[in-house]
């Protein structure tokens, strides 16, 4: 398996059997991955394919992979039953708050531990990454007490504030902060610059990459979660689009309408998977550097 | 040593000895304070958010987990006794054996499957890899929530692809979903389909942190290929996979999506999960110092696997210095 043929000198002259030897393995690791490729795309193609089939297609035995014709009626029957529009702005509203405020406030808190030698320091740090592992649907029922107390059940600052900074965010980016030079800020304090100064135009600057990551993992995560805007929302007018479809299976009654939640389906990806393909280096590079998950 | 705008770069703390000029005492104090001070400032924002909406409802939800609160009105403090239902409800203790058997489940073959992928991926000599990234990671980008709806449609059994393609071959596959045996299995599957991609990715950066001349060595020394994975990459693998494997645990414990949209906690509870009785027990059924109970039991099984993990963490980090 991990027999590297980098490791032989390319001009080495090879014996017949060892080169076809080598195109055996080869071509059993592109079969490997092929069938990984197809497990993983086929159900994506099956969503894609079924939300342009038409109603009675999709709801026929025996099922058709490849529609007869196309129609954009289960796009018809999801606006009809719900706000597919308002509910992808709530989803991007949710997503792109939750990470703008979480940039700035992850940053500033992730700035003063890496960067300001301060009493407690090592304290809040500490205390910071045991509040790490609290997950976070273990404190799902006060939270929704909490909110509603406050009145932002079927809020946007209901949804986004309790996300406005999250620990983790706060870790990853310290950790960065801490690689950089410590000359960086020395020069500029040195020439005078204020706190910000440093944070603003030595820092950030130097932790684009670390910002962009943290970016990206946000506005995923949160676009696609489920479990907080079920509880948060009961309201259609601010609910994101996955809730919005997990509540359209829910009401299903008998035969659930696929053609359309595979129209919703579809809506609810599009965005992300053009990110996807647009930033995919930095996205998988961006899992492999920080371990982060959602 | 941010500080060093003044000339003694070094003072001894005076634990040392070190004894602070008399002049500067007052300026290092000072400065000290002012330091403190940007700080809190740069922190403010992020801990208020954290210490209003973790702190805060972490101590309520140990509070309420010992009274009988439903969200409405009155609620009275009833001691141990929702903690005592967690361990005795047969319900209960079929979620908690539900969530265990989907982590063994869940564990070992997200993992399994995403370092086979890795390991075929990491040939230097395997053509359109770049393609091949993207694809395989890419279900890790679509919601958990739409992978399930995908996977509800492919595996219907009077609708589905799966189940009409089983059938030209002689196999009848019944409603997976509806079957206390394999709706768990099922659901599982749904999340390894979602996540390996995760896994995978994770998998290549260790393998590229395994220096080559290690295999170069074992080439030399006549190892095969079975011998040079035994000898060479299990053990360059090491630290990525105790991070994995209680990474692939905690969210392992925090199952929901899937469950929610494909199975609703059915049939006959052999796919209710923690986070699941959390949701209906605490949102639906407004049992919520019950729910918050549950929410402490899943909190101290998540602490305990964080815990091992910042172990092994630091463990690695001390390694690699």
């Amino acid at each position: 398996m991990t027999t590297t043929t980098s490791l032989t000198p390319a001009r080495t002259p090879r014996s017949g059997s060892a080169r076809s030897a080598r195109l055996v393995t080869q071509s059993g690791v592109v079969a490997g991955l092929l069938v990984f490729a197809a497990l993983t795309s086929f159900p994506v193609l099956v969503v894609v394919l079924a939300a342009f089939s038409p109603e009675s297609e999709v709801l026929s035995w025996p099922p058709n992979f490849i529609p007869s014709r196309l129609t954009l009626e289960n796009f018809d029957g999801l606006m009809a039953r719900i706000p597919v529009f308002g509910q992808s702005w709530n989803s991007f509203v949710f997503a792109a708050a939750v990470t703008g405020l979480s940039l700035v406030f992850n940053s500033l808190a992730a700035y003063a531990l890496a960067r300001i030698q301060f009493r407690g320091r090592i304290a809040i740090f500490t205390v910071l990454i045991a509040i790490m592992m609290v997950p976070f649907q273990a404190l799902l029922v006060p939270l929704y007490e909490l909110i509603s107390e406050i009145g932002w059940v079927n809020t946007y600052a209901g949804l986004v504030i309790p996300r406005a900074a999250d620990v983790a965010g706060i870790f990853l980016l310290r950790q960065f902060f801490i690689t950089l030079p410590r000359d960086l800020d020395s020069a500029a304090r040195i020439d005078g610059a204020s706190e910000l100064r440093v944070f603003w135009s030595v820092i950030l600057p130097n932790a684009v990459p670390a910002l962009l990551t943290m970016a990206l993992f946000h506005f995923v995560n949160n676009w696609n979660d489920l479990l907080w805007p079920l509880i948060m929302t009961s309201d259609s007018s601010v609910r994101p689009l996955t809730a919005g479809l997990a509540l359209l299976t829910g009401s299903a009654t008998g035969v659930a309408p696929y053609g359309v939640m595979m129209a919703g389906s579809l809506v609810a990806i599009l965005p992300l998977v053009v990110l996807y393909l647009l930033v995919q280096r930095r996205f998988i590079e961006g899992v492999a550097m920080t371990g982060m998950k959602g | 040593m941010t500080t060093s705008a003044a000339p003694p770069r070094y003072r001894a703390p005076r634990r040392l000895g070190g004894e602070a000029h008399p002049d500067n005492s007052r300026q290092i104090a000072a400065r000290e304070r002012g330091r403190t001070l940007r700080a809190t400032a740069f922190l403010a924002p992020a801990l208020a958010v954290i210490i209003a909406f973790v702190f805060v409802p972490a101590f309520s939800a140990l509070r309420l987990s010992f009274t009988d609160a439903s969200g409405f009105g009155e609620e009275s403090w009833i001691g141990l006794e929702n903690y005592v239902t967690v361990f005795t409800d047969p319900a209960t203790l079929r979620a908690i054996s539900n969530t265990m058997l989907y982590a063994l489940m869940y564990g070992p073959l997200v993992i399994a499957v995403g370092l086979a992928a890795a390991l075929l991926l990491n040939r230097k000599d395997v053509p359109w890899r770049g393609f091949f990234r993207t694809v395989i990671f890419l279900p890790f980008v679509i919601s958990m929530a739409v992978a399930s709806l995908a996977w509800a449609f492919l595996l219907d059994p009077n609708l589905g692809l799966i189940p009409y393609w089983l059938s030209g071959l002689g196999i009848t596959m019944g409603d997976v979903f509806a079957s206390t045996t394999w709706a768990l299995p099922a659901v599982t599957a749904v999340a390894i389909w979602k996540n390996f991609g995760y896994f995978m990715v994770i998998f290549l950066a260790g393998l590229q942190g395994i220096p080559r001349y290690l295999y170069e060595a074992a080439t030399l020394d006549g190892a095969g290929a079975w011998r040079q994975f035994r000898a060479v990459t299990v053990p360059g693998l090491r630290a990525t996979m105790t991070f994995v494997i209680v990474f692939a645990i905690i969210g392992a414990f925090q199952a929901f999506d899937q469950i929610y949209i494909m199975t609703q906690g059915g049939p006959d509870r052999a796919t209710e999960t923690i986070v699941y009785r959390i949701y209906t027990d605490g949102f639906r059924d407004f049992r919520m110092g019950f729910a918050s109970a549950l929410s402490y039991v899943l909190l101290a099984i998540t602490l305990a696997l964080g815990l091992i993990q910042l172990r092994i963490g630091t463990k690695r980090e001390k390694d690699l210095e």
